[in-house]
Formats: C-alpha cells, sequence, structure tokens
C-alpha cells in the first residue's frame, strides 16, 4: 500500500484514518468486504485442495500397483 | 460450432480445455478484483445521501447480479442433462449449485450490513430479500437433494427437475423492486437509456460485475474438474495424466 500522502492524489480519502472511519460507515463497508472476500477464498480454494487430493490418492493407488505386480501395470 | 459443443461432452477433452481456461481466467479474475475493489473503495468518491455506506454496492450487486445468471447456468445445464442425458452437463449444474448459493449469501449479507446506516434495520421482509432468500434455499436445495439420493442417476434427474422448477422464482426477482415497491431501491443501471448513476462510480461497478462473473465461471470450472478426476480415476486418460504428472 503506499503512504497516504502519496496515494492521495487517486485517492478520495484526505489519510488512511480517514479511510479506515469512512465518517462512520468504515464498520459497516469493512465488515461487508470481509464477509465478501473470506468466503470467495474458501470457494476457490475448496475444489483446488480437493482435486490435489484425489489426484495424490489417484498417484498412490499407482505406486501401490506397479509395487505389486512390476513391470504389468507400467507404461 | 457444434464440434465445439459437441467436444465440451467429452470428459478428457474438456479437462484439458478447462485447465488451459483456469491457468489464465484464475489470476485475471484476482487482478479485476483486487482492481475493483480498490477503485471501489478508494477512489470512487461517495454517494452525497448516502455517504460512504454506498461503497458496499461494488460486492452487493455484482454477487446478486451474477448469482441470478447462475441459476440460468445451472438450470440450463439441469435441463440439458434431464433432455440428451449428458453426463458433462449434470457435471456443471452440481458444480454451478454451491458456487450460486455462496454469492446469493453474500448479497444477501451485504444488503444487510447495507441496510443497517441506510434503513436503519439489517433486515425487512419485502419483495426483494425475500425472494433473493428463497433463491438461497434453491441452490441449497440443489446440494442438499443430490446428497439425499443413493442412486445418483436419480438424484441428478431430481435436481434437474428442482431447478427448471425454480426458474419461476428469477424473474420474480428482477421485477419485485418495480411490483412491489419498498425500501430497495430500483435497478439504477439500465441496458436502454441513462443509467441512474454517474460513471465515476459506473466503470467501477460494471468492473465488479465483470469480475465476479469470471469468478462465477471460474469457480464453477474448478468444481468440475475435482468432480472429473474422482469420478474418473478408473478411466484411462485419467491414469495417463496422472502418471505423466
Amino acid at each position: 500500500m503506499a503512504t497516504a500522502a502519496g496515494a492521495k492524489g487517486l485517492m478520495y480519502f484526505d489519510s488512511l484514518t480517514a479511510l479506515w472511519h469512512m465518517d462512520g460507515h468504515g464498520f459497516y463497508v469493512w465488515l461487508a468486504y470481509a464477509l465478501t472476500f473470506l468466503p470467495v477464498a474458501v470457494m476457490v480454494w475448496l475444489p483446488v485442495r480437493r482435486q490435489r487430493e484425489h489426484w495424490r490418492w489417484i498417484a498412490a493407488e499407482q505406486r501401490r500397483a506397479d509395487s505389486v505386480q512390476p513391470g504389468v501395470t507400467d507404461k | 460450432m457444434w464440434t465445439f459443443i459437441h467436444k465440451m461432452g467429452s470428459p478428457p477433452w474438456f479437462f484439458r480445455f478447462s485447465g488451459t481456461v483456469v491457468k489464465w481466467l484464475l489470476p485475471l479474475t484476482l487482478v479485476l478484483l483486487a482492481v475493483g475493489a480498490a477503485w471501489g473503495l478508494l477512489v470512487a468518491p461517495p454517494d452525497f445521501r448516502q455517504g460512504n455506506s454506498y461503497r458496499i454496492i461494488y460486492i452487493h450487486v455484482p454477487a446478486a447480479v451474477v448469482a441470478l445468471a447462475g441459476y440460468y447456468v445451472m438450470a440450463f445445464a439441469g435441463a440439458v442433462s434431464l433432455i440428451w442425458r449428458i453426463k458433462m452437463a449434470d457435471v456443471t449444474m452440481r458444480a454451478a449449485a454451491p458456487v450460486g448459493a455462496v454469492l446469493t449469501a453474500v448479497a444477501l449479507v451485504t444488503g444487510a450490513i447495507w441496510g443497517k446506516p441506510t434503513w436503519g434495520t439489517w433486515w425487512v421482509w419485502d419483495a426483494r430479500i425475500t425472494s433473493m432468500l428463497i433463491l438461497l434455499f434453491l441452490y441449497l436445495g440443489v446440494v442438499a437433494l443430490f446428497e439425499a439420493y443413493e442412486n445418483k442417476t436419480a438424484a441428478a434427474r431430481a435436481c434437474a427437475v428442482l431447478s427448471l422448477v425454480g426458474t419461476v422464482n428469477i424473474p420474480i426477482i428482477y421485477k419485485s423492486v418495480d411490483w412491489w415497491y419498498s425500501l430497495h431501491q430500483p435497478a439504477s443501471i439500465k441496458f436502454t437509456g441513462e443509467s441512474a448513476i454517474d460513471s465515476s462510480m459506473l466503470y467501477p461497478l460494471l468492473l465488479m460485475i465483470a469480475a465476479f462473473y469470471c469468478l462465477f465461471a471460474v469457480t464453477v470450472l474448478l468444481n468440475m474438474r475435482a468432480e472429473l478426476v474422482w469420478s474418473h480415476r478408473e478411466s484411462g486418460w485419467l491414469q495417463q495424466l496422472v502418471r505423466k504428472a
């Protein structure tokens, strides 16, 4: 994040404190954004994790099959 | 075009194609969300009547818009799976349901938080909010119904019927603010004629709507890919992919 002075040209608020308070509405605005991006992050991360777990499970199964009958299931 | 649609029904082809799409779409989504949120929170001017609380619009409206559009995607996939018995359509339908549920919940929660400083209350049983709550139950219903059946073919059929019946709710949500005039304001963005919102506020909003559409697409694709890896764990093409990796 840029410093308050550096960002002032683009930013509407005068300071980071003003940005945080938003004239008394800060609590509502930041709470709403937190309660949006938290579930969104979980929603994106869960299928990624699920796929990776499945992938590892299949790879483990393959290794097990290979060790039982070497050369037969290979290739 | 038809070959493309035909290919989409093939799990190995879809898995490869969606992998490429996700690789580009996921970073793009994150950038759009970050830029849109920073623009709406930091740069856009406050509303002359609502002050800074209106900044919730940049997540509330996109979440609600995409939650509604996502329902059509789910219902359409349900119809395709019901009529042509295409397995991939069924996978699409089930991948869209939890994403739609999360976006609907986000729209309801951010709406409640916005309502407190603006209307003085977290919740009113007005037509728009109540019909959105029904949308949440429809999405959750599709998720729960699939889990309730032992026979997954019957489960998919039941979910498809539920999602199709539920489409009747979507136009009601759209028109609710015009039919029952209450606390919730009518739409500010119009496809025809002037929008009732200044361009300094409109551009970040449009950007966030685009970001949420990307978010929906990428999450549905991720859900579908995770599902495909599991349901095709015995298939030769997936075994080969895992072996190569």
